[in-house]
């Protein structure tokens, strides 16, 4: 176990902090799944953060000059270089403690919120580059599977069949034809000290994930699962629902890799068939029988290969 | 008085960056700017300069790396040449919109393709738009001297600053070149004091969305500071001299006075440009020269000033603008001179490219051209000196 991590005491529905540091009257969709988790992470890691932000949905709803959503300082540049700012903000404030100029006990986190493309896509080798140097950060992907920003593009992060403004449900070609890029496994192959999925359904879970990732010296990457009704063709009421069978029809698991050893969170035993959850969406409502039986199974292999890496790479008995 | 030592230039570059205490490094290797940024890694690995050096995976990551840092309030350095600074290009434009006094060093090299390491002025000139300040060192001494100046008036200013040496030609020549003494860069150069910062005990969004209602009011706002910032620019150029002896202005004249051709020119060929104005004056022929040190924001009246009464004007870009109406230096000069009365007759060459020599006999024959179209007009808007038929 990471001495970091030797005192942590998860939240529960009685200590999750009443303060909120993302103001509301920010412009995203009702039922946004990216503002969401945001939010609840901003709780976790309070007021003495630096947010750098890509250009993205989240940008634009919070931003619009002179209004701001940022309770905490915050910085936008460009698309995909959110991971270099937040290496410049890091070692900046590396460089001020040295100097006296802020005191070496206050801790002030550094984050990064970006979306799918400007993570898996455009902004990888960024994220790649600030992985490796090992800043102490984290990096929060917030994955609604395509360019919602620019009106429902396909990313490296759609998954297989969905329809999206350039990948669309055509006479020949059904849909997203490749199948979603695990970005999680690309950070953990950094060897970074700590990578996790969450779900916003999951909240707890998601917000134990942010408290030890904040807690964690270096790097830490955190995967979440973000609905978007716009985007997506589903109800804005389900956006929870969906976020909860996305991980019980093992589609998205739930899991940790601290220093390389693997945690199921949550061990999906019945799992519910994938069309439990695709049928809720627009995106997916083309697809044929055979599409559907090839994304079970291609589910279930997914799924059994993380459960084998984590009997294979476990935390040890004393941990 | 510091000591004159006979150093690499890049070398010197790099030691008086390091004077100038800087807290945050982030560069990525590119011929010719190697040198530069290799010795700042050994300083930094040897314990001789306090600072954070990110080696970045790319020159985008460089300039976003500084974008970081320094709205974070502490003082940052990268370094860079050719494509390179294309890379990094996105972020230019953000960086002096957001008022963060970034130093840049750029080691002038031709763009690709045909890919060349050799030194021009056509990764520079990419770059007039930027809303950067940009100033032109003839040699080592110089280079040095422009980076000391960029930290103050990059400050001051709230703008950030491209400092230009030319390829090879300069960064990697060794000449007699004094530092200032430690002491004098900490009077020159005082502590850095940001106005707006991202800290927690006071948030500031930075990188807003501009909405149609603001942007021109943004866009302007950036203006109007590159445009101030000549006083700025001048006024340290001024406190430089007391403490080094040493006086730069933002337009460098050679034997302007009573000429009746001058050439325009910047970098590192202006020296040979000279003996070629010697030679030529022997001869009893009134030419003089003038060089840009300051390039953005543009010195429009001491170009005018500089000029004085030559009835024609050889300028000599080392960059081309494809399609255009003359060498980047060549279409300003040409607008500058339209809202003036003067109107001496423009002979725009483009020569130098990639490091193709440019020696003494050919300024003389771009001088004998400007004697040619004296009286009448050039008959084209610009000319590739020395192409190879």
């Amino acid at each position: 176990m990471r001495p970091e991590l030797k005192n942590f005491k998860g939240f529960t529905l009685k200590n999750v902090p009443k303060e909120d540091w993302l103001a509301p009257g920010h412009r995203a969709c009702q039922g946004c799944g990216t503002v969401l988790p945001i939010k609840l992470a901003l709780k976790v890691l309070g007021p003495n953060t630096i947010v750098a932000s890509p250009t993205g949905c989240m940008e634009i709803i919070s931003s619009p000059f002179p209004f701001t959503s940022w309770k905490v300082p915050w910085i936008h540049i460009a698309f995909e270089n959110a991971a270099s700012v937040a290496s410049g903000v890091e070692v900046a404030l590396k460089a001020l403690r040295k100097r006296g100029k802020i005191s070496a006990k206050q801790k002030i986190n550094v984050v990064v919120f970006a979306g799918d493309g400007a993570t898996v896509d455009i902004g990888l080798q960024f994220l790649s580059g600030a992985l490796e140097r090992g800043h102490d950060f984290v990096y929060i992907c917030l994955d609604n599977e395509a360019y919602m920003n620019t009106g429902v593009q396909r990313s490296g992060s759609t998954p297989y069949g969905a329809h999206t403004t350039t990948s669309p449900a055509g006479k020949v070609i059904k849909g997203q034809v490749t199948w979603k890029k695990n970005t999680p496994a690309i950070a953990a192959a950094h060897n970074i000290p700590y990578v996790a999925t969450a779900s916003p359904a999951f909240y707890l879970d998601f917000m134990n994930k942010v408290k030890k990732a904040s807690l964690i010296n270096g790097p830490a990457y955190i995967h979440v699962f973000s609905p978007c009704p716009t985007g997506w063709g589903s109800e804005g009421a389900i956006t929870i629902l969906l976020s909860r069978l996305v991980v019980e029809t093992r589609i998205f698991p739930l899991y940790e890799i601290i220093d390389g050893k693997y945690i199921l969170n949550r061990k999906i035993d019945q799992p519910k068939p994938v069309e439990e959850y695709l049928k809720l969406q627009r995106r997916f409502r083309h697809l044929t029988p055979e599409q559907i039986e090839y994304i079970q199974k291609r589910v279930n292999e997914e799924y059994e290969r993380l459960v084998k890496l984590c009997e294979c790479f476990s935390p040890s008995e004393e941990e | 008085m510091g000591k004159r030592v006979a150093k690499e230039v890049s070398i010197a570059v790099a030691d008086a960056v390091a004077q100038c205490r800087v807290d945050v490094i982030a560069a990525y290797p590119i011929t010719p700017q190697t040198h530069i940024v290799e010795h700042l890694s050994e300083l930094v690995n040897n314990g001789e300069l306090d600072a954070e050096f990110v080696t970045v995976e790319s020159e985008h990551a460089a300039l976003s790396v500084c974008i970081g840092a320094s709205a974070t309030g502490v003082r940052t350095f990268t370094s860079t040449a050719a494509q390179g600074l294309l890379f990094m290009y996105e972020c230019l434009f953000i960086a002096s919109a957001l008022r963060l006094p970034i130093v840049m060093v750029v080691a002038n090299r031709s763009v690709s393709a045909p890919i060349s390491i050799w030194n021009d002025h056509g990764d520079i000139m990419t770059m007039r738009d930027a809303g950067w300040i940009q100033t032109f060192s003839e040699n080592g001494q110089e280079a040095v001297d422009l980076v000391y100046h960029a930290y103050r008036v990059a400050e001051k200013a709230m703008l950030p600053v491209a400092v230009n040496l030319d390829g090879f030609i300069v960064t990697h020549v060794v000449e007699p070149i004094e530092l200032l003494d430690q002491e004098l860069v900490d009077r020159y150069i005082p502590p850095y004091r940001p106005k707006y910062k991202l800290d927690p005990k006071n948030p500031i969004t930075v990188g807003a969305i501009g909405v149609p209602e603001i942007y021109t009011e943004a866009r302007k706002a950036l203006d109007v500071a590159l445009e101030n910032s000549y006083r700025t620019i001048v006024q340290a150029w001024k406190d430089f001299e007391k403490i080094s002896g040493r006086k730069y202005q933002p337009v460098e004249t050679y034997r302007m006075e009573d000429a009746e051709v001058g050439m325009v020119i910047m970098g590192s060929l202006t020296e040979t440009a000279m003996n070629a104005v010697d030679k030529l004056r022997e001869e009893g022929k009134k030419v003089g020269l003038l060089r840009f040190r300051l390039w953005r924001p543009f010195p429009y009246r001491d170009f005018l000033r500089a000029i004085g009464k030559v009835k024609s004007l050889v300028v000599v870009d080392r960059a081309l603008s494809h399609g255009s109406t003359g060498g980047p230096v060549g279409i300003e000069i040409r607008s500058a001179l339209y809202q003036s009365n003067k109107r001496p007759k423009i002979v725009n060459f483009v020569a130098g490219l990639a490091g193709r020599d440019v020696t003494v006999e050919d300024f003389i024959e771009m001088f004998e051209k400007g004697y040619t179209y004296m009286t009448k007009k050039a008959p084209f808007f610009y000319e590739i000196y020395g192409v190879k038929e």
